[in-house]
């Protein structure tokens, strides 16, 4: 039994196959056809059915047969991944008409690609590209799960498009409605984030400084600005709205509330990061204050205000986009998830929250690069 | 002591700073509309009476300090609790969904905690996930979630919750990671000669060594999922809650309700933030851990 290499996953594949195998019919069609085998009915998986058992067997078999893991994790990507776009394929035109077995098999191919990731995960490669690679991969697989079942469950089971649409049609959306796209980001983040945040941080930080400046303002802000990062600084959005309008304005007073704090905070705290030695050296040199915090102190804090710039990333998405719930122009991230709920238009409000995705992530990115650049210098970004 | 009380002078000195600064600004932004409602009436008030309308008018632009106070004291303490223009009750109705959500989240925080410490394959595919859900406006899909659980016959307290959850399992899963791995080499290896089995290892040393994480982590989550609770009542046109009382204030310009409304929300965030707070101390001393 040397050349056997059992894996729970691809053992429960494999009943699970054979289960299907035993319930029959796939789909009601199929069970229509099977009835009445003299009619001809149309139904899903006419030629397929058995190449689709056969893959997701064959490859579960194959894979538990010992060799080397990248062939191994190659062979089960392969094999779930054939499986599961047949699977998506073959129900077209046949939505909500799924039986039992659509499940198990789906079921079964996910546990192949399961075993293709802990499979993924164990490998330790030595070349420094291939384990970036990796680490990009297994995720990637993970996500891509979740699409697949969630496309699979929702036009298997012909779940309401109201209630969840595949993202099939999110996609499909996404493309149809570019301009439309476009000039919400337009409008939330290139007017009213991008001037917030910028606002909103420069006066966090010069806030900073000064308190740093004044120590009595530092012992009274400190804490002050520690509760304030506990509190639902959102609520002040109708506030904004009332007093600065619709327009991008009110949002950007918004995002400049909500990322004043935590970068004065982190600010603050960044200032007294730097060593007493190194102070003491700048003082042997007989530096100044401003000199000692533009060569030693601001450095130093770097990685704090970065951190605050992270995290002031999401906050600022979040205020603008919560604060159109208010009320805006009729354009606007915010808007239009509002309105197109109300008008039952789901899709529209997934694609629109893809988009937000994307924009903080990027957002995020950008921040996380522009951090790497500058501090060079720290551990965590030489320590690779 | 000594540095609470080196913090209460300058603190208080600066909060009464704001408050000046705010009857200032009262003053300054509701002038326009009393210049306009002097004009109608035809009167010339003096200056002191002039400063002393801004301050008074029922629908300001920026209410005063003690219009706030009053407005929130009335609607604390002199309504009937049960009564729903009662600050108490619309608190509790989205404290209600707040400490469900929380519970919620946090339980499931953990759960996936405990999964990615444990399972490898987790860890590699489902963290980098959840660190890059930190940079979504996941706020976005609260009105979603209200709506479409409503047009399945889901309503009241579970959409909201579940907003909340949402929100406050990313803060918990990421402390207590962090936290589950904090022992040391040293002391696994402890366990190791020991011959400790893994859930023996598990109890003994990781979850301990997680505690102090799990509360630090369950501020920060308490306080998003009162935020996720307040978004949560925005849709719909909400009936109770402070987020409802917002939208309420927004659409009738009732400046006065919306500052009472935040004050409450301020009190119930802070409250929160106090109580997980002592509750961790207590559990911090109850297991027997020694001021640093």
């Amino acid at each position: 039994m040397n050349w056997l290499k059992p894996s729970w996953q691809a053992v429960l594949a494999i009943v699970l196959c054979l289960i299907a195998v035993a319930l029959g019919a796939m789909s009601k069609p199929e069970a229509a056809a099977l009835a009445d085998p003299t009619a001809s009915i149309n139904y899903p998986y006419l030629g397929t059915k058995g190449l689709m058992l056969g893959l997701a067997v064959v490859a579960a078999l194959i894979s538990m047969v010992r060799m080397p893991s990248v062939a191994e994790a190659v062979v089960l990507f392969i094999g779930a991944h054939l499986v599961a776009w047949l699977l998506i394929s073959g129900i077209t035109g046949f939505e909500g008409s799924a039986l039992a077995p659509y499940f198990l098999l789906l079921t079964a191919a996910w546990l192949l690609g399961w075993r293709c990731v802990a499979v993924l995960s164990g490998l330790r490669p030595i070349a420094g590209w291939l384990r970036t690679a990796l680490r990009l991969v297994i995720p990637a697989i993970f996500g891509a799960w979740i699409l697949i079942i969630w496309e699979a469950v929702t036009r298997g089971a012909g779940i309401p498009f109201i209630l969840l649409p595949p993202p099939s049609a999110i996609g499909v959306r996404i493309a149809s409605s570019l301009p439309v796209l476009g000039a919400d980001v337009r409008q939330t983040i290139f007017k009213a984030v991008l001037f917030g945040y910028v606002v909103g941080s420069g006066a966090g930080f010069i806030t900073a400084i000064l308190a740093d400046r004044v120590p009595f303002l530092r012992r009274g802000l400190l804490p002050i600005g520690n509760m304030v990062s506990a509190l639902p600084i959102i609520g002040v959005a109708p506030i904004m709205v009332m007093w600065f309008g619709f327009d991008w304005q009110s949002k950007a007073a918004v995002v400049i509330i909500m990322t004043f704090f935590p970068m004065l905070v982190n600010t603050v705290a960044g200032l007294a990061a730097s060593g007493h030695m190194e102070r003491d050296l700048m003082r042997t040199y007989a530096s100044g204050y401003w000199p000692t915090l533009i060569k030693l102190r601001l450095p130093a804090a770097a990685p704090f205000i970065f951190n605050a710039l992270k995290i002031n990333s999401t906050l600022a998405l979040i205020g603008a986009i919560v604060a159109e719930f208010f009320g805006t122009p009729v354009v606007g991230m915010g808007f239009r998830i509002s309105t197109e709920v109300g008008r039952m238009n789901i899709d529209m409000v997934w694609a629109e929250i893809a988009v937000a995705a994307l924009a903080g992530s990027v957002f995020y990115g950008v921040v996380a690069l522009v951090e790497r650049a500058v501090t060079f210098w720290h551990p965590s970004v030489r320590g690779g | 002591m000594d540095t609470f009380r080196s913090k209460l002078v300058p603190v208080t000195s600066i909060l009464a700073g704001v408050v000046v600064l705010w009857y200032v600004f009262a003053v300054i932004l509701n002038t326009p509309f009393q210049r306009d409602l002097d004009t109608r009436a035809n009167t010339t008030p003096g200056t002191v009476e002039f400063i002393g309308k801004t301050l008074s008018q029922p629908k300001p632009t920026m209410p005063a300090p003690h219009q706030v106070a009053v407005n929130f004291f009335e609607n604390t303490f002199l309504r009937p609790i049960n009564s729903n223009r009662s600050l108490v009750y619309n608190a509790w109705v989205t404290l209600s969904s707040t400490l469900l959500g929380f519970a919620f989240g946090t339980a499931l925080g953990i759960v996936i905690a405990v999964g990615i410490v444990h399972v490898a394959t987790l860890d590699r595919s489902l963290m980098p996930w959840i660190i890059a859900s930190q940079t979504i406006p996941i706020l976005a899909v609260a009105p979603m979630i209200i709506v479409v659980l409503a047009a399945i016959g889901v309503t009241g307290l579970i959409p909201k919750a579940m907003i909340s959850t949402y929100l406050s399992f990313f803060p918990v899963t990421v402390g207590m990671v962090k936290g589950l791995r904090s022992p040391e080499l040293m002391h696994l290896d402890l366990m190791h000669t020991y011959n400790a089995s893994r859930s023996q290892t598990f109890w003994k040393l990781r979850v301990p060594a997680s505690v102090p994480f799990l509360f630090t982590s369950m501020k920060v989550a308490v306080a998003a999922s009162l935020v996720g609770a307040i978004v949560g009542e925005l849709p719909t046109g909400a009936v109770a809650g402070i987020g409802a009382k917002l939208l309420a204030g927004a659409y009738y310009s009732q400046s006065i309700d919306i500052w009472s409304a935040l004050v409450a929300g301020s009190i119930v965030a802070a409250l929160l933030v106090m109580v997980v707070g002592i509750a961790g101390r207590l559990v911090d001393r109850a297991m027997g851990g020694r001021p640093a």
